[in-house]
């Protein structure tokens, strides 16, 4: 009986994955024929890859761009997000500072808010206000950077401050005696220990800028374009051509894929803020 | 040594960051809000004009019609998500051949890029492309269009939500069931109760802060979708599918109505919160009531 129901669920589990796959695999699959090919009742074997329609797109001049785009931009931030919270998370961990409860609630509603309400008054100011000269914060990979830290930050902050209040004071303590400084203690004491929980918080972030998209369609206009804005310029602009599009968006989820293994445990607890223990 | 300055320090940069690209907006919104500013006007600079963006929007069929939607969208979306995901969950908590695969498998669409669910769910619908139209079509005579049904449009988006996010619900409830205590129903069981019983007396109560948290999650980042309708219906036909986020983004936004844009921006955010509190509020009091019994 028991073993019975031991293999119904592996059935069960089956069918579930080909539902959750299914899509996906779909995706794959219009990915790698031809227009000719895809033509009349859906087939879902794949006997050889299409390939132009991945080669068409790597060799586009203005995917390339938007391919290079969307990984400086996930990499900058998911850099400058880590080093930030990890400074953040210390000196929340570490020192009396007067209303730190408070500071650590505000900065985890920022993530809370939805972005549409603000791309208007970031439209403005990024075209109007944060401007030099000729220089204007709008439609560059800087402005980005900066602005993903918005719903980045929070994340990584919630992620770290556990981790780093888990490292023991009285090792940082015992650098301080030794003549360590602040930065040396950071980067010779804390780094070194944290170092898992800051790899996670890393990716995560990075998944999380380079999957982002109305900002940077809103943002941007021809230079700081990433790879979301690219796969939705598909439907508005060439319509059709639904090989390529599906060979751009395999392209988009492929970090998904190959990450999804850390998905399971981190990604809900940061997602859910610790709501729930993941 | 551990002097507040430099505490402070470490912390500067973050919150100079959230103050440049989380708050000015917020404040910079809430002034334009009470101007009259379209850059396409005669007149391209803002003026004050006291409520009359809000009195605009008050009576903007467009808009209401949106946030209408929105909630729908959201009460249909997180039930099913909720429902399934605690079924899923419990069935994780048995053993069986292969499990961690499964649910690394199960986990996968939570890491998809939105615009590129939206992307592969257009290709699944598409007439003449899509294996969904094919299918209702040849098996049960329906004909799949969601271009042109606006419930058929509707209920699509549901359905790609649900495949988007389920899997946040059943890892948060699986979670909070494997920490559960297991003497209760050991105890429940020795009394002879019946499975509806353990669920509606022992489970239930238990798992109610895990439930109320991630409806709160899910409700909070449902009302705010925007990628993948925009990429699956593009918020039709009509206006079937504009949630509210598309309505700023698509009805506001290219006619460059700043002072109403700003208005209506600012209103999303108070129904935002508003519908959370609602919820929270609601679900809390229940638990009150049960505790009481």
């Amino acid at each position: 009986m028991r073993e019975n129901g031991r293999w119904s669920q592996f059935v069960f589990w089956i069918a579930a994955s080909l539902v959750t796959l299914f899509p996906i695999y779909w995706m794959f699959v219009v990915s790698a024929k031809s227009r000719v090919e895809l033509f009349g009742a859906p087939n879902f074997i794949v006997t050889s890859i299409f390939w132009s329609n991945y080669t068409d797109t790597l060799t586009n001049p203005s995917f390339q761009l938007y391919m290079m785009n969307s990984l400086i931009v996930a990499t900058s931030n998911a850099l400058l997000v880590t080093a930030l919270a990890l400074l953040a998370c210390y000196a929340l961990s570490r020192y009396r500072l007067v209303g730190k409860e408070n500071i650590f609630f505000w900065t985890i509603t920022n993530r809370m808010a939805p972005p549409a309400v603000f791309l208007l008054p970031l439209f403005l100011l990024f075209t109007r206000a944060f401007a030099i000269g000729d220089w204007k914060l709008y439609d560059t990979r800087t402005g980005l950077i900066l602005l993903y830290c918005v719903f980045n930050l929070p994340f990584a902050i919630w992620t770290l401050r556990g981790i780093v209040e888990g490292i023991p004071k009285e090792l940082d303590e015992a650098a301080f005696v030794d003549g360590a400084n602040t930065w040396q203690v950071l980067t010779k004491v804390i780094l070194p220990l944290a170092r898992p929980g800051l790899a996670v918080t890393a990716i995560l972030t990075w998944v999380f800028a380079w999957n982002e998209y109305l900002f940077a369609a809103t943002l941007t206009s021809v230079h700081a374009r990433t790879i979301t804005t690219g796969l939705a310029e598909f439907v508005t602009v060439t319509g059709t051509n639904w090989g390529q599009m599906a060979a751009t968006a395999t392209l988009t989820l492929l970090p998904a894929l190959l990450l999804v293994g850390l998905a399971q445990r981190h990604i809900v607890h940061g997602l859910t803020f610790g709501a729930v223990k993941g | 040594m551990r002097s507040q300055a430099t505490g402070w320090l470490l912390l500067a940069p973050t919150l100079l960051i959230l103050a440049v690209f989380g708050v000015l907006p917020f404040l910079y919104v809430l002034v334009v809000g009470f101007t009259s500013w379209n850059s396409f006007a005669l007149d391209p600079t803002p003026h004050f004009a006291g409520v009359e963006n809000y009195r605009r929007l008050v009576f903007d069929d467009q808009f209401l019609h949106s946030i209408w939607l929105t909630v729908k969208f959201g009460f249909w979306a997180v039930l099913s998500e909720v429902v399934l995901g605690y079924l899923l969950a419990q069935l994780l908590m048995r053993d069986f051949p292969l499990k961690g695969f499964f649910r690394t498998i199960h986990t996968l669409p939570l890491m998809v890029a939105p615009i590129a669910v939206g992307a592969t769910w257009r290709l699944l619908t598409v007439p003449g492309l899509g294996p969904l139209p094919y299918y209702f079509d040849h098996w049960f005579g329906i004909t799949l269009q969601i271009g042109r049904y606006p419930s058929q449009a509707f209920m699509t988006t549901v359905l790609m939500d649900v495949w988007h996010w389920t899997p946040l619900v059943t890892l948060t409830l699986l979670a909070a069931l494997s920490s559960m205590p297991k003497e209760p129903f050991e105890q429940g069981q020795i009394d002879g109760a019946s499975r509806f019983q353990i669920f509606w007396y022992i489970t239930l109560p238990l798992l109610r802060p895990a439930i109320l948290a991630t409806v709160f999650i899910r409700m909070m980042d449902a009302l705010r979708i925007v990628d993948e309708v925009w990429m699956l219906t593009g918020g039709g036909p009509g206006a079937a599918t504009r949630y509210i986020g598309l309505y700023i983004w698509r009805v506001v936004f290219p006619k460059t109505d700043y002072g109403f844009g700003s208005a209506a921006s600012l209103l999303t955010l108070y129904f935002t919160i508003v519908v959370c509190w609602l919820l929270y509020a609601g679900l809390m009091t229940r638990r009150g009531q049960d505790t009481q019994d």
